[in-house]
C-alpha cells in the first residue's frame, strides 16, 4: 500500500495519506485522521517523533509519538495505531490500528519528514541548538534528516569497522562535552597484530555526537548490543519496548517516566546518575528527561525470538528474579 | 558560552539515584550502581549487574593481575575508573570450544604469540578478541564494565545490589 500527497496547502505543506491515515500541517500543528478519531500535535514534537521512527526502522516494540499516537514494529511490516494504548480509547473502542509494510510507511514517513521539516531545523538536535520548526514552509533540511544510522559489526575503531569521529569527519565536540577529555588508549601491537589490538575512546566518541536520542550500535557481543546515545531535552518518543531494556547511565543525569505499557497508568519515576545501572521491563513505556547533555547506554538483546519468547511465557518481562 | 560540566563517577566520588515507586515494585528495574558494586568486590570477581536471557554486563573491581581467560566470542572491556592494561596472546591451539558462552579461566599462560598490550583509562573501551587469551592488570584500582555472555565465573549478587524498596 502506497501513499498519496496532495498539492501544498495554504501554509506550503503537503498533506499525506496511507490505508485511512491522513496526515496533515499547519503553522504549529500536524493533524492525523483515521476512520474513528483525529489527533492533534505540536509539530516540532511530530517532527521529532517521525525523525526517531525513521532513523531507528520503527526501533524495538511500540514508539508512542504521545499518549495517542504511534507505531508497533512487527520486523518487516508494522502496524500505525491511534489510541491502541490508550485506556480510554480502548474502554470507549474508538481505538484504530492498521497494518503496512515496513517499506511504505517508511516511504510516508520520509516524504512527510522532509516536506514538513524547514531550513534551518534539525530534528535530531537539542531545542538549543537549533532554528524553529513553526511557521509556513520555507526550504528543507534533508541533509539533517538522512543522516545514516551508525551500526558496528564488532566494534567502532576496528579496522574495516564503523569509523572513529573527529573534527575532520564533521563531528566537533558538543558544548555540552567540551570538558571530556579527548585521549586515546595506548596501544602497542607486536608486528602483524596491528588490526587486532584494538581499543578506542568511547566517552570522546560520545562527546562528538551531533544527534539526541538517537541509540547507534557502537559495540557487538553475537546479539548483544550496546547502544550508546548522547540525550538532551526530552526522549520525544515514548518507548514501549518488547522486551527488556537495560540503561547504563554513563555521565551526568536523566529522569525517566515509566508508565503501563498498555494503559499509560503511571508507574515510577527513574532516577539516574552517572554509574548507575537500571532494567526497563518489557511491560512498561518510557520518557526520559536530561537537563544537561549526557551519555547514556542503552543495552538491547536484538535477538529475533524474543518477542515470542515472552508472549510464550519462555521469557520473562521482567529483566532478573531475586 | 556557558561552560557546563561533565559528570561522571568513579569508586571514590559518586552519587546514586534510584526508584521513586508510584504504583510498582522496585526490583522490577534490578537498580544499581557500578561504582558500589565494585566497591564491595573481591578483585576480579564477575559481578552481573545487567542481565538479558544469556547475555550479561558484568562490573570487574581490576586491582592487581588477574589470571589469564579467553572466551569463544568478542568480549568488551569499558573502562569506568582507573586504569587497566590488556594484554593479549594469540594462542598455538584451540584454547576454548566455539559453542562455549562468557569465558573460562586458564589454568596457566598459554603459548602462542603476544599479540601486544592496551593500556586504558577512563572511558576507553577495548576489545577482548574471540578465541585469543587476555590477562587483566591494574597497578591501582579500576572499575570495568565488561559486555559478555554468562559464564561459569559470572556472580549473581542480585538482592545485595539491588534497590528492593
Ligand atoms: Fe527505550
Amino acid at each position: 500500500m502506497t501513499m498519496t500527497q496532495t498539492a501544498p496547502n495554504a501554509s506550503g505543506y503537503k498533506s499525506f495519506a496511507i490505508g485511512e491515515f491522513k496526515f496533515s500541517r499547519d503553522e504549529y500543528f500536524v493533524t492525523v485522521e483515521w476512520p474513528t478519531g483525529s489527533h492533534q500535535m505540536a509539530i516540532d514534537q511530530w517532527l521529532r517523533c517521525l525523525q526517531r521512527d525513521i532513523a531507528w526502522g520503527f526501533f524495538y516494540g511500540i514508539v508512542n509519538f504521545d499518549s495517542v499516537i504511534g507505531t508497533m514494529n512487527h520486523y518487516g511490516n508494522v502496524d500505525m495505531f491511534a489510541g491502541r494504548f490508550n485506556d480510554a480509547y480502548r474502554r470507549a473502542e474508538v481505538d484504530y490500528s492498521e497494518n503496512f509494510e515496513h517499506d511504505d510507511l517508511l516511504g510516508c514517513f520520509k516524504a512527510m519528514l522532509s516536506d514538513w521539516t524547514n531550513e534551518g531545523y534539525d530534528p535530531f538536535a537539542a531545542p538549543m541548538e537549533t532554528g524553529s520548526a513553526f511557521g509556513p514552509s520555507r526550504g528543507h533540511n534533508d541533509e539533517a534528516i538522512s543522516r545514516r544510522r551508525v551500526v558496528a559489526s564488532r566494534m567502532v575503531g576496528i579496522p574495516g569497522d564503523e569509523p572513529l569521529r573527529s573534527d575532520e569527519t564533521g563531528h566537533p565536540v558538543n558544548r555540552g562535552f567540551a570538558d571530556v577529555a579527548q585521549d586515546e588508549p595506548i596501544i602497542e601491537a607486536e608486528p602483524g597484530y596491528e588490526g587486532e589490538v584494538c581499543a578506542f575512546n568511547l566517552f570522546a566518541y560520545l562527546s562528538r555526537s551531533d544527534v539526541t536520542w538517537n541509540p547507534s550500535v557502537v559495540s557487538a557481543c553475537k546479539e548483544s548490543l550496546y547502544c550508546p546515545t548522547t540525550e538532551e531535552f526530552i526522549l520525544p518518543v515514548i518507548h514501549g519496548n518488547d522486551r527488556v531494556e537495560w540503561f547504563v547511565q554513563l555521565s551526568d543525569e536523566i529522569q525517566w517516566d515509566v508508565e503501563d505499557r498498555d494503559t499509560g497508568a503511571k508507574r515510577a519515576r527513574v532516577v539516574m546518575k552517572a554509574g548507575d545501572v537500571a532494567a526497563m521491563p518489557a511491560d512498561i513505556r518510557h520518557q526520559g528527561y536530561a537537563p544537561k547533555r549526557s551519555m547514556l547506554l542503552v543495552w538491547e538483546n536484538g535477538s529475533p525470538r524474543i518477542p515470542e519468547m515472552i508472549a510464550k511465557g519462555e521469557a520473562s518481562v521482567h529483566p532478573v528474579d531475586f | 558560552m556557558t561552560q557546563y560540566t561533565t559528570v561522571f563517577g568513579s569508586l571514590d566520588d559518586y552519587a546514586k539515584g534510584g526508584v521513586e515507586v508510584i504504583d510498582d515494585d522496585p526490583k522490577y528495574y534490578a537498580f544499581s550502581n557500578m561504582f558500589e558494586v565494585a566497591g564491595r568486590a573481591a578483585p576480579y570477581e564477575k559481578v552481573a549487574v545487567a542481565k538479558n536471557l544469556e547475555y550479561v554486563l558484568e562490573v570487574i573491581r581490576a586491582e592487581g593481575t588477574d589470571e589469564w581467560r579467553a572466551a569463544p566470542h568478542d568480549e568488551f572491556a569499558l573502562v569506568m575508573d582507573g586504569t587497566l592494561q590488556v594484554e593479549l596472546i594469540d594462542p598455538d591451539d584451540g584454547l576454548v570450544d566455539s559453542e562455549a558462552q562468557g569465558s573460562v579461566a586458564l589454568a596457566s599462560e598459554p603459548a602462542g604469540s603476544r599479540m601486544g598490550r592496551v593500556t586504558a583509562g577512563p572511558g576507553h573501551m577495548a576489545l577482548l578478541p574471540a578465541g585469543k587469551a587476555y590477562r587483566l592488570h591494574s597497578d591501582g584500582v579500576a572499575v570495568v564494565l565488561l559486555q559478555t555472555i554468562e559464564g561459569p565465573d559470572t556472580v549473581h549478587r542480585w538482592a545485595e545490589i539491588c534497590q528492593t524498596v
